[in-house]
């Protein structure tokens, strides 16, 4: 069992904190599989602590003008535009 | 019989070159200019990208027609492709069955003769597991290899583009096609500067005179029965042309599924933060504060797949619990990655079957989303240690396909594509 006591209110934290509303269906349903799912996880702590040989290197270019999307293309999937920029929700 | 295997079915013609004549369908999380690209998600239904992808330049540069966009689970999560919006898609191969995921529509469109060829991206296992299952041919790129510009991202550290195909040759020569370094991805790599060439399709010539296989103990443990006799049943004959095996164990493998989740869905949780239905996709409406508005745009557009990924992942990398779900998991990947690399001193390709189970019958995973996660054993190794396999099928259980994988070393695919070339 996980020591991560999963319960719909624990569930609701999360999805608050990755903004995604979820229905009291959908909060019980998570609570009972987050632990299954999160109790198997758990055998990661079996796991060595292991050296890693970063792969990845810093790709630069010069910071120059070029081509890219104009306006009307960069705003043609919004669901809604005004004046020429993507209109959202208002800041509260 | 439709399959359900498309999204979109509009055309689209390309130039005249090595594809021209041939049809190649493209999962619908790649990127076309002007052709509606949901990655089989609600979220995205009237999605238009105003460019294409590196890859989709590639094939209409090469005379390919992209018959359309292939269904596949939401945003790439599944391995069955009943995730979708769209609904799921039914395996032409084992009517009944699914095809396997996350590119089922681009096996399934495949195995049904609907495009000669088709692209997937293999995220962990992706490409491979509904090869597997529609009896077809998949290879997943060492990382790098391929470009990812133009790819909706779901996990960017572990997925590549791969080619699909009836035989390892057209496999290869599509391959062929998509492979090279662009500027627009920083993380490709050319693989002339790594003792190779972009000659896939000539190494498909069965040779495989003095091949070394090393067969993971772990990748069969777990495997069904009839799996693991159609498994050696290949191996035997590729000893009869001229190859040898021996067994190797790799601990670190029995931690790869659970590590490749918590990287996924970490990952996951952050790429698809950009969903807001601000810039595209479904708006939240304008009422409320901007994080109400914010999650009642994701509470519509996703399923339940990518909201449980999107949670786990939230919660994997949140304060307290990032070193014991996700530093752990980095843990796991380099280990895993140490074995492979020790693997590879007395072998010149691994060998496993390509999934433990042959397809799961439509709708019996649904419910159990860990059962479908362990399905995964086999093929998510590849992807945390960046390595190329392939899928190739070697026959089927009364009617249901298995598929051998063939792993090879970073940047071996012309290795893993003469071995495969032997089969099918």
């Amino acid at each position: 069992m996980s020591d991560f006591d999963v319960g719909p209110d624990e569930v609701e934290h999360i999805a608050e904190l990755a903004r995604v509303e979820l229905n009291e269906e959908e909060r019980a349903l998570f609570a009972e599989q987050f632990a299954d799912i999160l109790s198997y996880f758990e055998t990661l702590d079996e796991v060595p602590e292991t050296d890693r040989e970063p792969e990845l290197t810093n790709v630069m270019r010069p910071d120059e003008r070029r081509e890219c999307l104009d306006q009307e293309e960069a705003l043609q999937n919004a669901p809604e535009s005004e004046d020429g920029q993507f209109k959202g929700p208002r800041v509260s | 019989m439709s399959h359900n295997g498309y999204i979109t079915e509009e055309e689209i013609a390309g130039e005249d070159g090595p594809l021209a004549g041939k049809t190649v369908a493209v999962k619908d999380n790649i990127s076309t200019e002007g052709v509606r690209t949901t990655c089989g998600s609600a979220m995205l239904e009237e999605y238009v990208p105003p460019y294409d992808a590196t890859v989709v330049d590639n094939l209409l540069d090469a005379g390919a027609t992209i018959p359309g966009k292939t269904n596949m689970d939401e945003f790439g999560m599944g391995t069955t492709t009943e995730t979708s919006a769209f609904g799921p898609v039914e395996n032409p191969a084992a009517p009944g069955h699914v095809p396997g995921g996350s590119s089922g529509g681009s096996a399934a469109v495949v195995a049904a003769g609907d495009a000669d060829l088709a692209l997937g991206t293999d995220t962990g296992g992706s490409v491979r597991c509904p090869a597997a299952f529609c009896g077809v041919v998949g290879i997943k790129p060492t990382y790098g290899l391929v470009s990812r510009y133009g790819l909706i991202a779901y996990a960017n550290s572990l997925e590549q583009i791969g080619p699909i195909a009836p035989t390892v040759e057209d496999a290869a020569e599509l391959l062929e096609v998509i492979a090279g370094p662009d500027e627009r991805d920083g993380t490709t790599h050319d693989a002339r500067d790594h003792g190779t060439d972009y000659e896939f399709a000539a190494a498909a010539d069965g040779d495989v005179e003095g091949l070394e296989i090393g067969v993971p103990t772990e990748l069969l443990d777990g495997a069904e029965d009839t799996v693991v006799e159609q498994f050696w049943a290949a191996v035997e004959e590729l000893e009869e042309q001229g190859a040898s095996y021996h067994e190797v164990s790799l601990p670190s493998l029995e931690h790869a599924v659970e590590a490749y989740y918590v990287i996924a869905m970490s990952e996951a949780s952050s790429n698809l933060a950009r969903f807001d239905g601000v810039r595209y996709g479904k708006s939240g409406g304008y009422d409320g504060n901007w994080n109400e508005s914010f999650a009642r745009s994701r509470e519509e557009g996703f399923g339940e797949e990518v909201k449980r990924r999107i949670l786990l992942g939230t919660y994997a990398l949140s304060a307290g619990y990032q070193d014991k779900y996700y530093k752990k998991a980095q843990d796991a990947r380099a280990w895993v990655q140490q074995d492979f690399d020790e693997a590879f001193e007395d072998a010149d390709v691994l060998a496993s079957p390509t999934m433990p189970i042959t397809p799961f019958e439509m709708g019996e995973s649904l419910d159990d989303p860990l059962k479908m996660y362990l399905a995964d054993a086999n093929t998510t190794p590849v992807n945390l240690a960046n390595l190329p396999a392939i899928s190739v099928p070697v026959g089927d259980d009364s009617g249901l396909p298995v598929g051998l994988q063939i792993v090879g070393q970073s940047f071996g695919e012309k290795q893993i594509i003469r071995a495969g070339s032997a089969l099918a």
